[in-house]
């Protein structure tokens, strides 16, 4: 048995606050950025298997427009940013103003591209500092990647070190809703996928051992 | 023209499934992991594998899912096809997959995995004297594969080339 099926309820919670205190922080950057009231939903903590994990984005072929980072330092693992090519689309037109960019037909615009980067990276970086913080931990996030494409293509990669180990893998989940949006409300999707070696660290620095 | 409503097996992630014809076999999103089907035209008799990872001595506990790897899933594969019916001479495989979806320099060895899916996918087929009668791997790309039994094709479909069939 892989500690993945024996967590505890008490240590299920922690890792939701480990969540919280992220996102929160991505959450606050994330509504500077676009001078709007941005809410988040309260993380969830999912143990999931992988064809379940594809199936929280809308389905494997499903195509996503994701920023990926590696989390190097004490307690590594990987981290995807997840939003729909529309939402997207949204947020590159109130960031940079360019009204035509679409993710429908590449080559997509270079400056579009370059904002959604931009924008995982800042995100990213604010929820990887609040939680170096929050667990006293060294993480240092690696160049984000930007991907559009189907979500299990993409996914999968971040399941990789898990996967020597287990079939399911711990998310800790978090969704962002931009308000006050005349259109839809733009959703966004925090997956944090700790490596397998990181989760007794996280513990142990949170004193909760088991 | 009239639809014939074929039934279409989904395969998931480090899965394997089996089809008789007239249905179809699918497996969605292939990043790294490489998709194998392995058949037999005449008996109208397929398997599809879904390979996460090559070799199974990468795991790291003793209770493992043997669909997960190449080294242990494409044996069940083979095995059930011939349980079932199939001919052992006039099997077949085609695969697709194996891309590295993520380019940056790291030293982290799971970044090459789908090259290694591909490699040991190829090994096994060979060790089991099945000729790999065509193939569409590396890259950059996710794949959506679907292997037909009335036709004997692979249809492949990527989110910026479109669709071909091998």
């Amino acid at each position: 048995m892989s500690f993945i099926e024996s967590l505890t309820a008490y240590q299920l919670d922690t890792l939701k606050e480990v969540g919280n205190i992220g996102s929160g922080n991505a959450a606050t950057s994330l509504s500077t950025l676009l001078n709007r009231k941005v809410d988040m939903t309260v993380p969830a903590v999912r143990v999931v298997g992988f064809d379940e994990m594809m199936d929280l984005v809308g389905g494997p072929d499903k195509i996503i427009v994701s920023v990926y980072l590696r989390i190097q330092g004490e307690a590594p693992g990987n981290m995807f940013f997840v939003l729909s090519p529309p939402e997207a689309e949204v947020f590159v037109k109130e960031m940079t103003g360019i009204d035509n960019f679409n993710l429908e037909n590449p080559p997509f615009d270079e400056m579009g591209l370059s904002a959604l980067q931009e924008l995982g990276n800042i995100l990213a970086g604010s929820y990887l500092s609040a939680l170096s913080d929050f667990i006293k931990v060294l993480l240092q996030p690696s160049v984000p990647l930007l991907h559009i494409d189907m979500a299990a293509a993409i996914l999968t990669q971040g399941l990789m070190e898990l996967s020597q180990e287990s079939d399911y893998a711990i998310i800790i989940d978090t969704i962002i809703n931009e308000e006050g949006n005349n259109s839809e409300p733009i959703k966004g999707h925090f997956f944090l996928l700790p490596d397998p070696e990181s989760f007794p660290k996280i513990f142990d620095r949170l004193g909760v051992t088991s | 023209m009239l639809t014939e409503t074929k039934e279409i097996i989904k395969v998931g992630i480090a899965d394997l499934k089996f089809a008789k014809s007239p249905e179809v076999l699918r497996t969605s999103g292939l990043g790294s992991c490489v998709g194998v089907v392995v058949y037999d035209l005449t008996m109208k008799i397929a398997g599809m594998s879904h390979v996460m990872l090559p070799n199974s001595s990468l795991s790291k506990r003793s209770d493992l899912n043997q669909l997960k790897y190449a080294d242990t899933a494409l044996p069940i594969l083979i095995e059930h096809l011939l349980k079932e019916g199939a001919r052992k001479y006039a099997l077949k495989a085609k695969i697709a997959g194996g891309a590295q979806m993520f380019s940056f320099s790291s030293s982290n060895d799971m970044l090459r995995v789908g090259k290694r899916n591909e490699e040991a996918v190829k090994m096994m087929l060979e060790q089991y004297r099945i000729p790999l009668v065509s193939e569409d791997v590396g890259g950059s790309s996710g794949r959506t594969i679907e292997f037909s039994l009335d036709t004997g094709m692979l249809n492949i479909r990527t989110v910026n080339s479109g669709e071909k069939q091998i």
